[in-house]
């Protein structure tokens, strides 16, 4: 799937986007299995009550599955207007 | 219903100008302009990164909401991305509504939702150093008034 950065977790993990492939069955689940690669991705992920995730364009939570979904994107709350 | 995410800066006078022209249906037109304030006093520019497609996705839902709710006659939501000077319009919107009270309601709405629940990201780029704006508690607060 493709996973997707943005913000200072982009600037943390230091790529926007990259493919991963994982049986990861939540969120969550995927979140570890990152965690458990890099420092980088150990620093991003530090605080998880920090992130907001969206599972194929819409905002979800951290328990979400993940079976079929094509994206996932983490970042920041959010500060548009 | 007009939805525009966009690098490009526009002319918030000329839009609102353009805005819901010849509707005989309605009593009002409320607009509000967002801008680059310069909180620091040295602000070079306001970087705004945004995330293409769930953008776009986001404030249509957010406007389809608030359409339905308070029956708008025409909405308008404009947001830019990229690098933007101090004092350059970041983003309007505008609502236009049979009465003032619904046209100011879901602009009211529109701001707070548009703020908080809209994937952008700014991060202030100063003569100092840069550093990310973080998302207040009050702004998500703001969210339970609706």
């Amino acid at each position: 799937m493709n996973v997707m950065y943005f913000a200072w977790v982009r600037e943390r993990i230091g790529v926007p986007q990259e493919k991963v492939q994982t049986k990861a069955a939540t969120v969550a689940d995927l979140v570890a299995e990152l965690v458990a690669r890099e420092d980088r991705y150990a620093a991003a992920f530090a605080d998880i009550s920090a992130l907001r995730v969206a599972v194929d364009q819409e905002l979800a939570d951290f328990d979400a599955p993940l079976a079929g979904v094509r994206e996932v994107a983490f970042f920041p709350p959010m500060t548009g207007g | 219903m007009q939805v525009r995410v966009q690098q490009a800066a526009f002319d918030p006078g000329a839009e609102l100008a353009g805005f819901a022209v010849g509707r005989r249906d309605i009593g009002a037109i409320v607009s509000f302009t967002g801008v680059v304030r310069d909180t620091s006093g040295d602000l070079r520019h306001m970087m705004i990164e945004h995330y293409p497609g769930m953008t776009e996705r986001a404030i249509t839902g957010i406007l389809d909401q608030a359409v339905a709710r308070w029956s708008l006659a025409d909405a308008l939501v404009i947001h830019r991305f990229g690098a933007l000077e101090p004092a350059a319009p970041i983003m309007m919107v505008a609502t236009a509504a049979a009465h003032r009270a619904e046209a100011f309601a879901a602009a009211d709405f529109l701001m707070d939702y548009l703020k908080s629940r809209a994937p952008f990201w700014k991060k202030e780029v100063t003569l100092s150093g840069a550093a990310w704006v973080a998302a207040k508690d009050a702004d998500e607060a703001a969210l339970n008034r609706w």
